[in-house]
């Protein structure tokens, strides 16, 4: 069996513990929706169906009470304070689903890692000189990230596992069945250091803004349910009650975006630089150079946005979801269907 | 959130986040005096609007958008022949999106007029910021509130015993000065207190940003104007000299002066391609180009260099790109006396990755009429199955020409300036191949064929004879296609694009925050020193820092209050709801 074929059969495997990740991330995600809404039941029958509380109110005097609920059902679990919220919040503990989601997370990390250094050792360089390439090392990156950010954070963000396993699984399943080519040597123009830089900070920043986007789409859900709140109309009760409130969710986004958009800063630079050597300019307005120009100025909006008054909170939120979406536009439909010098995705 | 509005707020455009928020009857009075606006109260009010965060926002997105088209038709600056493809494939939209510049969207008047409206209100915002902060580099940091409890991660500790409040504060402020504070005593009412304020940093760095990007629109800009590029192909053994005449093709910057070309000679010596070999799912796949070339100095002595694909050669003020390369088949053509009428090696352009090529030889003189032939080149000849011809491995295994003779008129004697890659046969009769029933001419390396209708013949000439039998390896020509560039602004470019990744690093982590220490002294007598921030612009870290700073200048508190977090640590008569709520 060659080293190509054991990364494959990874990848595979990574695949598949993905999936069982995103499952109980999912069953989380449900548990988390059904506190919130005993919760306010509990709150209902305590303070009387007549009574004017909101339920927000109530749902938040009640947080205990729950929580306690949650880690008696859930075996021994430490409980986390919910922060306070302008809207209602729920404590969310530990609970076995999610750190089954976790667990089962890293293990997919570790058999991902696996198969992209077998991808790697068996092409006798970096491995993201394709599509298929980019697609693996730019997978493990977001989840490699998503795990640091676990660790690093203040607050507990295992809830943005199901979109992060859930983005992971569906990139790579696409790129093992569509994009994937067998190792080749790589072409003169692709043969510089810069290969190992500009694209693996590229992937890097890709990792960073995807977190940004589900933490901004995550905030707008927030928002709404806060306004909701606010205007003491009915509150379903789901997940939401056990996240941080949205503006505690733009200040995360807010910094997690901002390191992605450093990294592509440096991404761009370092790709002039590499172009004024293999191409002889620094800067045609190649599609993937216009792409990469785009995507900087969206996420320059969104920066600016946060610095405008009138455009903090949702609308700043939007931009960062229009800037991912033109992350993925330049990553697929640029790579496959426009024409241009970046033509690297060996299909 | 802290609160932000500050008295001394940073200079920025009204509708700024740290701006002070303007009062709502300020602005209906502008309203109401908005009839009374004179041509300078109109500019003010055009200016402001320009330099307001909203519109530079706009802009932005406005330049995102401007960009994408670009990026769907062909541009003429990178895919000159795309846009001749798309003006043959859509006669009748071609024109149109022409009218609107579509094809030339980065230098085109709509695109220019965003970007240069983004930089001048870029311009607009920069210059009143500079200004201010630079006054705020020279001034001392304001006077300590009266009430800390209300800001930012206020805390307290009980005074050191045996300290005097005077020499606590003295400590304070010593220590927040070795942090990078600059630090200013004050006394209130007899209470002594320290304001600090640090992290001014964070806004030169900003500015830095700002500005570099005017310097590489400036440097792009006009730099760009005085140098030039050029290509030029040459052939294996054969040289070129860097004047304007020798050129293929050359596009000279707007500010560009030809005296300025450094009259140098590049030669070909070889140029070495590499071909995968062993790997079945990369047969012919290139794997390296090296271009050998000698470089000579006018009455210099001349030094070898190498120029590849990703390491360009920068001699005498100009970089050397090695951005294409093919075969030149060296072809002799004789009279019927068996004079030679023309001998060259004729660089034919590669078609397809196993480098199927096309050129044309043009013999105008010493033949009865006027002679031409398009050429196809098989590096590795294979018949397909219909009986065409076509090469299935880029390297040189069994190299095959084929000819297709015409007799006649070139059209070059009007003066008018053709390609020496494409014939013009309208007033050429064929003599060989296609429809005249006449064989093509199929030539090996070495070998000769008499051309039709007594007309001389034909040598494909072997350029390596000495070569064992069957041995074609080196036996064509290869040329190189060069591009040669200069650009004298790109240093200064690389430049700001380095300022503007370290002004974009310091404005985005350099916290930029201000810190109070008080002793104040208690109702009972007992003295307590107060800690506290200020945000100014994102600082997430600032609660923290407080509490740190607090507890390295007088120790953790043992004090139940003050250990707990600070939204906790409510003096008497406050409820805690009031700072744990956000929107104060």
């Amino acid at each position: 069996m060659t080293l190509d074929e054991i990364s494959i059969i990874l990848v595979y495997s990574a695949m598949a513990v993905y999936a069982i990740a995103f499952i109980a991330y999912a069953i989380d995600l449900a548990r988390r929706s059904a506190a919130a809404t005993k919760a306010a039941d509990d709150a209902k029958s305590a303070v009387g169906a007549s009574a004017p509380a909101t339920e927000a109110g109530a749902a938040t005097g009640t947080a205990g009470a729950v929580g306690s609920a949650a880690a008696s059902g859930g075996g021994a679990g430490t409980l986390v304070a919910a922060p306070p919220a302008r809207g209602a919040s729920v404590a969310w503990g530990r609970s076995p689903a999610l750190r089954v989601a976790v667990a089962m997370t890293v293990v997919a990390w570790l058999l991902h890692l696996a198969a992209d250094v077998t991808r790697g050792l068996a092409a006798g360089r970096v491995p993201w000189a394709n599509m298929y390439e980019f697609a693996l090392t730019g997978t493990l990156v977001i989840t490699t990230v998503y795990l640091l950010v676990l660790v690093v954070a203040k607050h507990d963000l295992r809830f943005l596992g199901t979109f992060v396993t859930g983005l992971v699984l569906v990139l790579l399943g696409i790129a093992t069945v569509n994009f994937y080519v067998s190792v080749v040597p790589l072409p003169p123009a692709l043969q510089s250091a810069w290969l190992v830089i500009h694209v693996f900070v590229a992937t890097s920043a890709v990792g960073f803004l995807a977190l940004g986007f589900a933490l901004s789409v995550v905030q707008l859900m927030q928002a709404r349910r806060e306004s909701f709140a606010a205007s003491a109309k009915a509150v379903k009760q789901n997940f939401l009650a056990t996240l941080p409130d949205s503006a505690t969710l733009e200040n995360l986004a807010y910094r997690v975006i901002i390191i992605g958009f450093i990294l592509w800063t440096f991404t761009l630079m370092a790709g002039a630089i590499w172009a004024e050597a293999a191409w002889g300019r620094y800067w045609g307005w190649d599609t993937k150079e216009v792409w990469t120009f785009i995507i900087w100025v969206v996420y320059a909006g969104y920066i600016h946005a946060r610095a405008t008054r009138g455009w903090r909170g949702s609308r700043s939120a939007w931009l960062a979801i229009i800037g991912f979406s033109t992350v993925l536009f330049n990553f697929t439909v640029v790579n496959l269907f426009f024409k241009g010098l970046h033509a690297y995705s060996g299909l | 959130m802290s609160p932000r509005s500050d008295p001394d707020a940073l200079s920025r455009p009204d509708d700024h986040i740290d701006a002070p928020q303007r009062d709502a009857p300020s602005s209906d009075e502008a309203s109401v005096s908005q009839p009374k606006l004179g041509f300078v109260g109109w500019l003010r009010f055009a200016w402001r609007q320009l330099t307001s965060m909203r519109t530079a926002l706009l802009l932005l997105l406005l330049l995102a958008i401007a960009a994408v088209p670009g990026s769907l038709v062909p541009q003429r600056s990178s895919d000159p022949n795309g846009v001749t493809q798309y003006f043959a494939d859509n006669p009748g939209l071609a024109p149109v999106l022409d009218r609107f510049q579509m094809f030339d969207v980065y230098t085109s008047a709509w695109f220019s007029a965003v970007y240069l409206l983004l930089f001048v209100s870029l311009i607009g915002c920069v210059i009143p910021r500079t200004k201010h902060h630079f006054d705020a580099l020279r001034a001392r940091p304001p006077r300590t509130p009266v009430r800390l409890s209300r800001l930012a991660g206020f805390t307290e500790r009980p005074l050191p015993t045996g300290e005097t409040p005077d020499a606590a504060i003295d400590r304070a402020a010593a220590e927040l000065k070795r942090a990078g504070y600059r630090v200013e005593r004050y006394d209130l009412r007899g209470e002594a207190s320290v304001s600090a304020e640090r992290g001014y940093l964070r806004e030169t760095g900003n500015l830095v940003f700002h500005t570099a990007l005017l310097g590489v629109l400036v440097a792009v800009g006009i730099g760009g104007g005085f140098g030039f590029s050029g290509q030029r192909v040459v052939v294996e053994g054969q040289s070129f000299v860097n004047t304007l005449a020798a050129y293929d093709s050359f596009n000279p910057g707007r500010f560009f002066d030809d005296g300025t070309l450094d009259p140098y000679k590049l030669s070909l010596e070889e140029l070495d391609a590499v071909y995968e070999t062993r790997n079945q799912e990369a047969i012919g796949q290139p794997i390296d180009f090296t271009a050998h070339v000698s470089v000579q100095a006018k009455g210099g002595e001349s030094t070898p260099g190498v120029v590849k694909v990703n390491q360009p050669l920068r001699v005498h003020g100009t970089d050397v790109y090695l951005l294409g390369n093919g075969y030149a088949p060296t072809i002799t053509v004789r009279d019927p006396e068996g004079e030679v009428v023309f001998t060259d090696a004729v660089p034919f352009l590669p078609q397809d990755a196993n480098l199927t090529s096309i050129g044309v030889v043009k013999v105008p003189d010493g033949l009865e009429e006027q002679l031409g032939m398009v050429g196809f080149f098989y590096p590795t000849q294979e018949t397909l199955d219909s009986g065409a011809f076509t090469s299935n491995y880029p390297d040189l295994v069994y190299p095959v020409l084929t000819l297709n003779v015409y007799q006649g008129d070139l059209g070059i004697d009007g003066g008018e300036p053709t390609s020496v890659y494409t014939l013009d046969p309208s007033s050429m009769e064929q003599l060989t191949g296609g429809a005249t029933g006449v064989e093509s001419i199929e030539l090996m390396p070495g070998e000769t064929v008499e051309l039709p209708n007594g007309l001389g013949s034909v040598t494909f000439e072997n350029v390596d004879p000495d070569a064992a039998e069957g041995d074609y390896s080196h036996s064509v020509s290869r040329f190189a296609s060069f591009d040669i560039h200069d650009d004298p602004s790109q240093g200064w470019v690389l430049v700001f694009a380095v300022l503007i990744i370290a002004g974009l690093l310091v404005s985005l982590f350099v916290p930029r925050r201000r810190m109070w220490v008080k002793a104040v002294r208690r109702r009972d007598g007992a003295v307590v020193l107060e800690y506290a921030g200020l945000a100014r612009g994102e600082d997430p870290g600032l609660e923290e820092a407080v509490a740190s700073f607090a507890t390295a200048h007088a120790g953790a508190s043992t004090d139940a209050a003050a250990a707990a977090p600070a939204s906790e640590t409510a003096p008497p008569g406050e409820s805690a709801d009031d700072r744990a709520n956000p929107s104060t």
